[in-house]
């Protein structure tokens, strides 16, 4: 049927599934970077002084309505420019880190509204200082209607791992284009792709919204 | 049949405008009607009254065929409603076959329920335009004309969103006449109102007491309205109806304990 | 700041092409994906099991793979069997598809978020499925899919970036191109980045916004009211 070679698939199905281990490492690092500096973004967007405000947000902004591969080729093609080369996988967990960042910066902001304006009263009738305040009794406040939208930026930064290849970090879209530029055979190193991230997305979707459901009780929202 | 003719005795051998045969409806464990027998005349008025979930709202959401019923037969002048006869036996209702039952049959919500995007003429028209196949200058004629009726007719280009919720209940009843129905039904239509608007609503619903020939099915907590407007009241208790009669007999004098205990639990209130 | 200007004097041409076939490929794709969207967001809704399958398995399969490896796979390996398509056509298809899924989610939300009364009003005043679909369901979910409507419409636009990769000629080619001649990375990079920011603030975020106020003026509402 339409030419599938099993062997063929076979013989780069270990390859593949090496490469996988790769595009896994690339989205966690990358979501790491995110999640610690969208908070710093978002924090960032509330502060009294207005001109750091203002900036923040128009970098979000900015981020957040630009195309993910063309800033991948920027922060590596830009550095050299300047005097500072980056590997690959430097650039790129920089370039997909900073765009996560700013959705989910947005997701915290979002969290952190829907923290009631009293919370912040009783903060301060109780003496409580800023940093306190956010640790103890508003951050853990808006975490809960934060968790589906960072379990959704998690699984994305996953599916956008594959534009890492335009500069050559080795994950499974790069290994697969390898396979396809040596053998002149695209049908099954695509297609394996694509299952192989339907297998990945599919259940990890599936997991987050059981996590959600059981972080929700285990935070007594529920 | 054009509502405009005056009312017709009701003969012995004419059937009823409404009939409930043995009719059960159950939630999973929850029995909302049990083996309900109910029979309506034509030009009757008769309200539900009742304790919260003894199934007196169920009793119109299955007659305007919004939920199935699980057992029994509904029957509309004579003609089964929820089923219809094939090779001498009845089977469920088709889509059709709904469709056309349900054209005699209009009701009015508790929660209004307009067409936010649409005008209140627009609301009004909606219906005849697209349901009866009118066109749009007999129906503009027709909405105006109950508009009027309603005394809303200054509101005819507004949003509903610009009406007070009394407004919007009247523009409500307008569009419900506009499809010409025979038997109305009014759904706890003052609960969800402002206590000072309740009676411009009530007003409207008195007029067409006095004016149409219409068989009206009122789901009420207004006792003081029931008692003054209807023909018969039933009380409604776990999907059966505990106790009916004349409204003066069931309201003033009570023959059942649970009639007692709930009518006098509402008029404390009161 | 005058080593950018010649920059942008030589290279400005360049960049105006790109841009206006990254515009083409957002309007077509934009298109594809509302009619996707539409069909498969009713028929995910559908009574019929089989009818919510395909549905089902068009969303999870376009959302669940990369948009990247759905346009290789589109322009690639759709060839073998039999189906060759142009890579232009190639690239707003891909795009259209991925972001249909995700706006059929999006139409499937706004349907049901329509209350219930307004089913069961359209029922009591005789109104045929289709119509009380037609007239009633879908002018009041319309109202309330526009704004996710507007973010799928910005990443719908930065999507488009990657049918470079098939080599079309967009905004983000030229880039590559102009990058690669001149070395002037952050000139050329820069420039594309800004023009996309401008396409997503300037054209797509104000014609939303407009849209969304003309709706809520039809439902009789001033916007936020």
């Amino acid at each position: 049927m339409f030419d599938w070679k099993w062997d063929f698939t076979f013989e780069i199905l270990p390859r593949l599934l090496l490469a996988t281990t790769n595009t896994l490492l690339a989205a966690g690092i990358g979501y790491t970077i995110a999640l610690v500096v969208g908070l710093a973004f978002a924090l960032g967007q509330r502060t009294s002084i207005t001109l750091l405000t203002v900036a923040v947000r128009e970098c979000v902004e900015f981020i957040r309505s630009t195309p993910l591969v063309l800033q991948i080729f920027f922060v590596f093609y830009v550095g050299p420019q300047v005097g500072v080369t980056l590997a690959p996988w430097t650039a790129g967990m920089i370039a997909i880190g900073l765009h996560y960042a700013s959705y989910l910066s947005e997701v915290y902001r979002a969290g952190l509204d829907s923290v009631p304006k009293g919370q912040w009263e009783a903060c301060k009738a109780l003496n409580l200082s800023m940093g306190r305040s956010y640790f103890r009794i508003i951050i853990p406040q808006a975490l809960p209607p934060a968790i589906p939208g960072m379990g959704n930026y998690l699984v994305g930064i996953f599916k956008d791992t594959p534009m890492l290849s335009v500069i050559g970090v080795a994950e499974l879209l790069h290994t697969a284009n390898a396979v396809g530029s040596e053998t002149y055979r695209f049908l099954e190193p695509y297609t394996l792709v694509g299952i192989l991230f339907l297998a990945i997305s599919l259940p990890a979707a599936f997991g987050l919204r059981r996590f959600e459901t059981w972080a929700r009780r285990a935070l007594g929202v529920d | 049949m054009d509502n405009d003719t005056h009312p017709i005795r009701l003969r012995e051998t004419d059937p009823p405008a409404v009939r409930f045969s043995q009719v059960s409806k159950h939630y999973g464990d929850l029995t909302v009607l049990d083996s309900l027998d109910l029979d309506i005349a034509a030009n009757e008025i008769v309200s539900i009254i009742g304790p919260s979930g003894s199934g007196k709202t169920t009793v119109l959401r299955v007659l305007m065929t919004l939920e199935p019923i699980d057992d029994g037969v509904i029957y509309l002048y004579g003609q089964p409603l929820t089923h219809m006869e094939r090779g001498g036996i009845l089977v469920q209702s088709s889509d059709a076959h709904l469709r056309k039952m349900r054209s005699d049959i209009g009701m009015v919500f508790q929660h209004f329920n307009l067409f936010p995007h649409m005008t209140v003429i627009e609301n009004c028209m909606e219906a005849p335009v697209q349901a009866l196949g009118l066109s749009k200058d007999e129906a503009r004629e027709r909405s105006m004309d109950l508009l009027t009726m309603v005394g809303i007719a200054d509101k005819a280009g507004q949003h509903p969103s610009r009406l007070s919720g009394g407004q919007q209940q009247r523009v409500a009843i307008a569009r419900a006449l506009a499809m010409r129905p025979k038997v109305m039904l009014f759904d706890e239509v003052t609960s969800a109102l402002d206590p000072e608007v309740i009676g411009e609503v009530l007003n409207v619903i008195r007029q067409l007491a006095g004016e149409h020939d219409l068989t009206m099915i009122i789901v009420t907590h207004q006792m003081g309205f029931a008692r003054e407007i209807s023909d018969r009241v039933c009380f409604f208790y776990e999907g059966r109806i505990a106790e009916q009669g004349p409204p003066d007999q069931l309201i003033g004098n009570p023959q059942n304990e649970r009639t007692r205990m709930f009518l006098s639990a509402v008029l404390d209130a009161d | 700041m005058e080593r950018y200007l010649d920059f942008l004097v030589e290279y400005g041409p360049r960049f105006v092409d790109g841009t206006i076939v990254t515009v083409q490929q957002t309007v077509l794709a934009a298109l594809l994906a509302v009619a996707i969207a539409l069909v498969m967001g009713l028929m995910k809704l559908s009574k019929l099991f089989l009818v919510r399958s395909v549905a089902t398995t068009y969303i999870e399969i376009f959302r669940g793979t990369s948009l990247l490896i759905q346009l290789f796979w589109i322009f690639f390996v759709l060839p073998l069997f039999g189906i060759t398509l142009e890579k232009f056509t190639a690239g707003f298809i891909a795009v259209g598809m991925n972001l249909g899924a995700y706006g059929a989610e999006v139409v499937r939300g706004a349907i049901i978020s329509v209350p219930r009364g307004q089913y069961e009003v359209a029922i009591a005043l005789n109104l045929s499925p289709y119509k009380r679909m037609t007239r009633i369901i879908l002018p009041q979910a319309l109202i309330a899919m526009l704004p996710p409507w507007g973010n799928l419409f910005i990443e719908l636009l930065k999507g488009t970036a990657l049918v470079a990769l098939i080599s079309v000629t967009d905004l983000m080619f030229e880039a590559r191109q102009i990058n690669g001649t001149t070395f002037l990375s952050a000139e050329a990079f820069g420039t594309a980045l800004i023009i996309y920011y401008l396409l997503a603030r300037l054209l797509i975020s104000p014609s939303m916004l407009a849209l969304e106020r003309v709706m809520a003026r039809k439902m009789g509402r001033t916007p936020g009211g």
